[in-house]
């Protein structure tokens, strides 16, 4: 049995102007220890997708519908009460912003506290001494005299360990982080990475890795699940979507990953803009933006099915598996070329 | 912290002076003759000019600021440097010392602002958190009709029509005046509940207005800060509602509700004219009201005096609470 399998996830948010379907039939699965990285464009569910397993959205607004089974349990059907022992204690989460995601009344030991005491029974000065060797593990210079410090007195990368510390302390087999890195500059974006990885391996942890930087899911990810408008593009180990990429919006992402080690003067851009998941458009939402778009794009929305030589590499888009690898090779020996 | 304070005391120094010293001169300005008014209208003209005399008026302004400032000082240099007690002067009028006038009413005025603001926050803080809570419900439609009304409702009309309907019609209340805490004077009731008895009424109507204005607030700020990011955190930390709402949310909803307290308590504190007028009491608000149609410039002047220190201190006061509170605010 798999930690977490989603299954046919989807969030609906009614607003004033009509329901949004943030995230449509989604599914996926993970296992201890490993590593799913989430990617897609700002908008295309990645974020909501893990809120609703979390059960973080708002509950007035929100419709959600499919199975996310925790160790067999549902989370979306679960109660509020035992949805409440999971999370923070087996299922943890690092959220983007470290500037705003700690509450700046209080020390970063009484929130670091507060996390552990929420779930162990513990007393004040047991849970103080977790919190202070979780500070130690993710780095947090003279911890012993900043463990007494508000938030405002930290860096966002030092914000960043402690909301991490803070995702640790309960020992979670679930952590996941929705784009950890993207408000760090690019130094220490390189440290939280490392420290993800490293403490994962410590903790034994399933991470599941929002992010729209390619990069980071080659580096830290073992499968993959590309995600468009809501739905998914394109899941499959990493070796796979890297090497065998089989849908033109991830041929899309790989073009704008911004090489060093090249000299083109522009980045290839996806043309468009995501859609509108008010009125998404027919048939492949891809279509409007797709360069290989044909007839049956406008009208069919592809399924997602295995490609033809792997059974775990799943791709939903209507060209020919010819075509497609042609495609494929001709992107990645371009990246090569560029690379050499 | 110390440099801080010994800033703090002395721009309050100064803004003291320039805020009597407007009062002051804006006094002068009344083309009205108050040794005229407290000698009476049989006063020959050298009767007036006498008395004038007497009260000092006849002397051009600055002089007479400067024996107001001299009064207020606590030493004397007249026969050599010595200590005494400042005072506020005493009435033209009737030549009371002004500070038994101000000693009398500000326990009045302080029993009323300070009740009624017991009051308006035990009506507004459950109010606003479950508006806050349920947004468009009909808790909430109700609260918010009810804050437009009490915003827009005159607390002279509030007050009347409580004295009428609940004073004077259902004899549950005592339409008008005011009872010492301490035991009454002559005869006069007093204790500590027939105090509450009197100002019942009183409280009521000055807690109205304020308790609109504060439920606003209140719901504002709450949904505001429910959707901040570390909310989320707490809960997926796996905090309860409760624990979330009392810990992380209030924690920092509340933080301007206090600035906004300190200030409303003591400008209510110069005087909750209005609720005074309508109830007879004998507060601060009344006295300068009485005081100003009788060009009583020393009440006055004592009144303001009070007010002013009142703002003053309340406002460091908050402000030093603040920094306790937000840890973010270091006081430099």
């Amino acid at each position: 049995m798999p930690l977490l399998e989603v299954k046919d996830l989807k969030t609906y948010f009614s607003t004033d102007d009509g329901v949004v379907k943030a995230v449509d039939g989604v599914s996926f699965s993970i296992e201890k220890g490993e590593t799913l990285g989430i990617v897609g464009e700002s908008g295309s569910g990645k974020s909501v997708t893990c809120l609703t397993i979390m059960g973080l959205n708002n509950p007035k607004n929100t419709i959600s519908m499919g199975e996310a089974l925790f160790n067999g349990e549902d989370l979306l059907t679960m109660s509020p009460g035992r949805l409440r022992q999971l999370r923070g204690n087996d299922i943890a989460m690092i959220f983007q912003d470290p500037m705003t995601s700690l509450n700046p009344v209080h020390t970063i030991g009484t929130q670091l506290v507060e996390a552990v005491r929420l779930h162990r029974d513990l007393t004040k000065k047991q849970g103080r001494a977790r919190a202070l060797e979780l500070l130690k593990q993710v780095g947090i210079p003279r911890a012993e005299q900043r463990i007494d410090d508000y938030p405002h007195q930290f860096s966002g990368g030092m914000r960043q360990r402690v909301m991490i510390a803070m995702a640790l302390i309960n020992d979670p087999d679930l952590l996941i982080a929705d784009e950890p890195t993207t408000a760090l500059d690019v130094t220490t974006q390189a440290q939280i990475l490392a420290l993800i990885d490293r403490l994962q391996a410590d903790y034994n942890s399933a991470v599941i890795m929002i992010t729209h930087d390619l990069g980071v899911v080659a580096e830290i990810a073992d499968d993959v699940v590309v995600m468009y408008a809501a739905e998914v593009a394109e899941h499959g180990p990493v070796e796979a979507i890297f090497r065998k990429p089989r849908h033109p919006y991830t041929w899309g992402l790989m073009g704008s990953l911004p090489r060093l080690d090249t000299d083109v003067e522009r980045l290839v851009q996806i043309q468009g803009h995501p859609p509108s998941l008010l009125r998404p458009p027919s048939g492949c939402r891809f279509h409007p933006r797709c360069p290989y778009v044909m007839d049956i794009c406008r009208q069919v929305d592809p399924v997602l099915a295995p490609t033809g030589d792997d059974p775990r590499h799943l791709q939903a888009c209507h060209l020919d598996e010819e075509t497609k690898s042609r495609e494929a090779e001709k992107l990645l020996a371009g990246m090569m070329a560029g690379a050499s | 912290m110390l440099r801080y304070l010994v800033r703090r005391i002395l721009w309050a120094v100064l803004l003291f002076v320039v805020v009597t010293l407007i009062a002051f001169v804006l006094f002068f300005l009344i083309p009205a003759n108050p040794a005229q008014l407290a000698c009476g209208k049989a006063c020959t003209q050298q009767d007036v000019q006498r008395v004038a005399h007497a009260l000092g008026t006849d002397r051009p302004v600055y002089t007479q600021y400067g024996w107001f400032l001299g009064r207020l000082m606590p030493v004397s240099f007249k026969g050599g440097p010595h200590l005494k007690k400042p005072n506020l002067g005493r009435s033209f009028v009737n030549r009371r010392d002004v500070d038994s006038v101000v000693a009398e009413a500000a326990p009045v005025t302080a029993s009323l602002v300070f009740g009624a603001m017991i009051l308006w926050m035990l009506i507004a803080l459950p109010v606003g958190i479950l508006s806050a809570l349920r947004p468009r419900s009909l808790l909430d439609r109700a609260s918010m009709t009810g804050v437009l009304i009490g915003i827009s409702l005159h607390p002279v009309f509030i007050g009347l029509m409580l004295s009428f309907l609940i004073g004077y019609e259902a004899h549950l209340t005592p339409i008008a005046g005011y009872a010492n805490f301490f035991g009454g004077l002559y005869g006069a009731p007093g204790g500590p509940i027939q105090w509450a008895y009197h100002l019942i009424l009183p409280w009521i109507t000055l807690a109205i207005l304020n308790a609109a204005i504060y439920v606003r607030m209140i719901r504002a700020n709450v949904m505001e800060t429910m959707n901040e990011d570390f909310v989320r955190t707490a809960r997926a930390k796996g905090a309860p509602e409760f624990r979330v709402m009392r810990a992380h949310i209030l924690r920092n909803a509340l933080l301007p509700i206090v600035t906004m307290l300190g200030m409303d308590v003591a400008a209510a504190l110069g005087g909750a004219i209005f609720t005074e007028t309508v109830f007879g009491l004998n507060g601060l608000g009344y006295n300068a009201i009485q005081a100003i149609g009788n060009y009583d410039s020393p009440t006055v002047m004592g009144i303001i005096v009070f007010a002013t220190t009142a703002i003053i201190v309340m406002n460091l006061i908050v402000d030093l609470l603040y920094a306790w509170i937000d840890p973010r605010i270091r006081l430099v």
